[in-house]
């Protein structure tokens, strides 16, 4: 490790975008096909020998919620100035009327990065393709992604993605505006929201409280069914096998499980519901909870 | 950094004040072995510094500026950075807070560290690393995961550990540290905070939390249970969807992308109990359900529950508690 590491060690020959209003510009957005995260926890199950969670039959996958908001981010951009908005998306097993959905919506291409060597990857790696295949796509002014995957819940992919370009990242999202080559971000807090800026071109993580995504119109959906996505493997992006999949972790997953809880409820009867609310509180007064 | 060991927790600082985040971090970083130093970055570092001595921290660095009182995401990342360089640690913890969840990323990739965020369980272990447990799937299962880089980096989920008792007896050094930033360097900055004004009792510190979910089917109710809240001492909580929809802001939120709360006692009214919610609410001592649909997950990690219609439940459940508390 170096002593003192800096930025953009994936690429650095990103230049500042400096554009003009009215100058056409690229954002590029991530999405990740997910397990549906409203799957029924009865029906979770998890292959522990294969350390992996057990895709449940009946059940679809669905874009990752905060991508469908990253894409939605995107397409308010796109619709106050010129721009082009690229998805790229990175995985096996891609169900195509799921990975489309950003097309639906307004998105311009579909890139996918599809290869053996892209699996079991972990935040590194992941960030280290996702990165390798932005520097292909070329210049860009914005990459918008989600603040975390739904299966993951690591929020580690954007900040890893903009540190290896060398780009500012801002994280958590609310609201995504482009001004004077900047972007200016309302940032998501606990106990309220922060104004944070950041000069072109950068990365923006994106949260739920930027608001329902469009629906996709019946116009997106057969323009998206007659768009093919742009197919590339770890030579396309000239990425270092070395640096990919399982080949590029330095966090690898020992085990997954699911948590037991040993609670048992005990229901409070009453004659109706009014009677059962009046017993409730005698219970907990009973415990000394109240 | 061949020769690196031990711990460097980020101790956060609010309003002058030390964070329980930054205690829960120095509890399990003396836990992990190898020593324990901290980073305090802001205003009245000294007297923060004595603390951190007093709840585990043998070494302190310190870097005194008002400017730098709240999260600047580049200056802070610059300043962790060599507070690193000056402590060569192995592990480098901090709470899962509005602050780390971009700083902490941010650092592990300059590092090229092995970083795994929102955990709750740490270990070290000589040839295996650090092993880090923490939930996935919206807390539907746990992951263990083990990183043997030189560095590693880590945030702990609120309250998942413990801090040590406050011992003044304590002995630690501190140190400033001799950095200069410059400004030109600083490309992300924050130009505001808008803190939403919050009446009473914060929820995160609050004794009983009174949740609502979407089945309340919109704001007024809420007034019921802000009344409620009152009468017990506590604070009002809500759900993803009661914030989405926009009956209350996003403060109230209580789950994996809101808030951490862990009262004694968690009362839920009409919330499903969607892993994700249960993810910030699952540490109560006690969880109360009031659901009209008996299958739901609520009362799957409920103490009590009561079956039935929110309508017809909540308002005899708050006379009877105003009854019982004279209020
Ligand atoms: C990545 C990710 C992060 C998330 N983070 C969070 C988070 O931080 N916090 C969070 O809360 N959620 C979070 N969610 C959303 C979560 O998955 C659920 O969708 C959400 O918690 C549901 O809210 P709810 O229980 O209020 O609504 P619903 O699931 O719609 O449940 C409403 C409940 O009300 C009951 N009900 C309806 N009418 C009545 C009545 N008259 N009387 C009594 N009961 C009634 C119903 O039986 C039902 O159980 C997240 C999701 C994802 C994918
Ligand atoms: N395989 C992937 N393909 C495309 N985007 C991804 C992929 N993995 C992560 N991302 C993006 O990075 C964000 C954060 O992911 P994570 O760090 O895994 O929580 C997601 O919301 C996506 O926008």
């Amino acid at each position: 490790m170096p002593r003192t590491p800096v930025a953009g060690y994936v690429c650095q020959t990103i230049l500042a975008s400096g554009k003009d209003l009215g100058e056409l510009m690229r954002i590029i957005v991530f999405v990740k096909q997910v397990m549906d995260p409203e799957t029924p926890q009865a029906s979770f199950k998890i292959d522990e020998a294969a350390i992996k969670v057990v895709p449940v039959p009946g059940i679809p996958p669905v874009v990752n919620g905060f991508d469908e908001q990253a894409t939605e981010a995107a397409l308010q951009l796109k619709e106050q100035h010129d721009a082009t908005v690229t998805v790229i998306s990175m995985g096996k097993g891609l169900v195509m009327d799921v990975i489309k959905k950003p097309l639906s919506m307004g998105a311009d291409e579909l890139i996918l990065l599809q290869d053996d060597a892209f699996e079991d990857g972990d935040a590194y790696s992941t960030a280290y393709a996702l990165a390798m295949a932005v520097k292909k796509v070329g210049d860009f002014d914005l990459i918008i992604c989600g603040r975390q995957a739904s299966d993951t819940d690591r929020s580690l992919v954007g900040p890893g993605v903009a540190d290896m370009l060398g780009v500012p990242c801002i994280t958590i999202g609310k609201s995504v505006a482009i001004k004077d080559g900047k972007v200016l971000v309302e940032r998501v807090r606990t106990d309220g929201t922060e104004l944070v800026e950041a000069p072109l071109p950068a990365l923006v993580t994106v949260s739920n409280e930027l608001g329902e995504p469009r629906y996709p119109t019946l116009r997106g959906i057969m323009q998206a069914s007659r768009k093919q996505p742009t197919v590339w493997g770890p030579a396309d992006i000239g990425a270092d096998p070395a640096m990919l999949g399982a080949a590029g972790r330095r966090i690898h997953m020992t085990r997954l499980f699911i948590p037991t809880t040993e609670k048992e409820c005990e229901f409070i009867e009453g004659d109706n519901g009014a009677d059962a609310g009046r017993k409730l509180a005698l219970k907990l007064r009973e415990d000394k909870l109240i | 950094m061949a020769d690196s060991q031990g711990v460097l927790v980020f101790a956060e600082v609010n309003n002058g004040k030390l964070t329980a985040a930054a205690k829960e971090s120095l509890g399990v970083g003396t836990r992990l072995g190898g020593g324990v130093s901290a980073v305090v970055i802001g205003k009245g570092t000294e007297a923060v510094a004595k603390e951190l001595v007093a709840f585990g921290a043998d070494k302190v660095y310190t870097y005194e500026d008002g400017e730098m009182a709240g999260y600047q995401p580049d200056a802070y990342l610059q300043l962790l950075q060599h507070a690193i360089e000056a402590d060569t640690p192995q592990v480098v913890l901090m709470g899962h807070t509005d602050a780390t969840k971009d700083l902490a990323p941010k650092l592990a990739f300059r590092l090229k560290a092995g970083v795994v965020m929102d955990c709750v369980e740490l270990e070290q272990d000589p040839s295996k690393g650090l092993i880090a447990t923490k939930p996935v799937y919206g807390g539907n299962a746990l992951a263990v995961s083990e990183t043997n880089t030189d560095v590693r980096v880590a945030t702990v989920r609120a309250k998942a550990f413990e801090p040590l008792e406050r011992d003044d007896s304590r002995a630690g050094s501190v140190t400033p540290l001799d950095v200069t930033i410059d400004p030109g360097s600083l490309k992300v900055k924050v130009l505001e905070v808008r803190k939403e004004e919050s009446t009473g009792m914060r929820l995160e510190d609050a004794p009983v939390v009174v949740s609502g979910g979407r089945g309340l089917g919109g704001p007024e109710p809420f007034e019921q249970l802000e009344d409620l809240a009152k009468i017990l001492g506590g604070a009002v909580g809500a759900s993803r969807a009661v914030c989405d929809a926009g009956w209350l802001p996003h403060s109230f939120q209580v789950g994996l992308t809101g808030k951490t709360v862990t009262p004694n006692l968690y009362i839920s009214v009409a919330i499903s109990g969607a892993s994700q919610h249960m993810a910030g609410c699952s540490g109560s001592k006690t969880i109360v359900a009031i659901n009209k649909d008996k299958d739901c997950t609520m009362f799957k990690e409920a103490r009590y529950g009561v079956e039935g219609d929110w309508q017809e439940v909540l308002p005899a459940f708050i006379e009877m508690c105003r009854e019982l508390r004279g209020a």
